[in-house]
């Protein structure tokens, strides 16, 4: 599931190289508040879309794709760490 | 889903985690690179720079029905992860007219909520059935 990405050394960023952008120093703003707000249990799960690998290939997924899917969204601290 | 680039699960993937599991991982492993993902849902570490242990249920809705916390060095028990997806999905099916108790697990009795079981609940459920056999 998701679109295929070129394999590529770029990352999206927006605004000068170590200056935010008024655009994204206002949208973090608006995701601190989301994440005070948004987690609870019997509500919506925040929309995101991220890169990812699958099978070997390179994906974006987003997750309002998966609608009509039961979803775990599983975190972790990092690859190639013990547990 | 963690911070690692996606090149990094590819590497993981190939060299580690393959021979754990037949044919690598199945399902796509996520990058968050700036942990943006994980400060919405609240489990980003800003100081250590890592996303901490968090599992969330989200049924075919959107909702999130579940989740857990963890800090790293303790791993999760996917068998109780499973049990409350069938315990969800139990519930779900059965448009609320069910509810799972404490200890449920595929098998076990439901309880079915209304006005005769208000005062009663000792009669269905007892608390031994709060553990495994």
């Amino acid at each position: 599931m998701g679109e295929e990405l070129d394999v590529s050394c770029a990352r999206p960023v927006s605004g000068a190289v170590g200056e935010d952008s008024p655009e994204t120093a206002e949208k973090e703003q608006q995701e601190e508040k989301e994440a005070k707000n948004m987690i609870m249990v019997g509500r919506k799960a925040p929309d995101f879309t991220a890169p990812a690998y699958h099978k070997c290939k390179f994906v974006n997924i987003t997750l309002s794709d998966y609608a009509g899917k039961w979803v775990v969204l599983c975190f972790y601290p990092g690859d190639f760490t013990f547990v | 889903m963690s911070v690692d680039s996606m090149f990094v699960h590819k590497m993981w993937d190939e060299t580690e985690l393959s021979k754990m599991v037949d044919g690598g991982i199945p399902f796509p492993m996520l990058s968050d690179g700036a942990g943006r993902v994980g400060t919405i849902y609240g489990i980003y570490d800003a100081d250590a720079g890592v996303e901490t242990r968090g599992r969330f249920i989200i049924d075919p809705d959107g909702i999130i029905q579940g989740y857990e916390v963890l800090t790293p060095p303790v791993g999760r028990n996917v068998a109780e992860s499973l049990r409350q997806i069938q315990a969800f999905q139990l519930v779900r099916a059965s448009k609320g007219t069910e509810a799972t108790p404490s200890g449920w697990k595929p098998g076990k009795p439901t309880l079915k909520p209304g006005i005769d079981l208000v005062g009663k609940v000792y009669t269905e459920w007892k608390t031994d059935m709060a553990f495994d056999d």
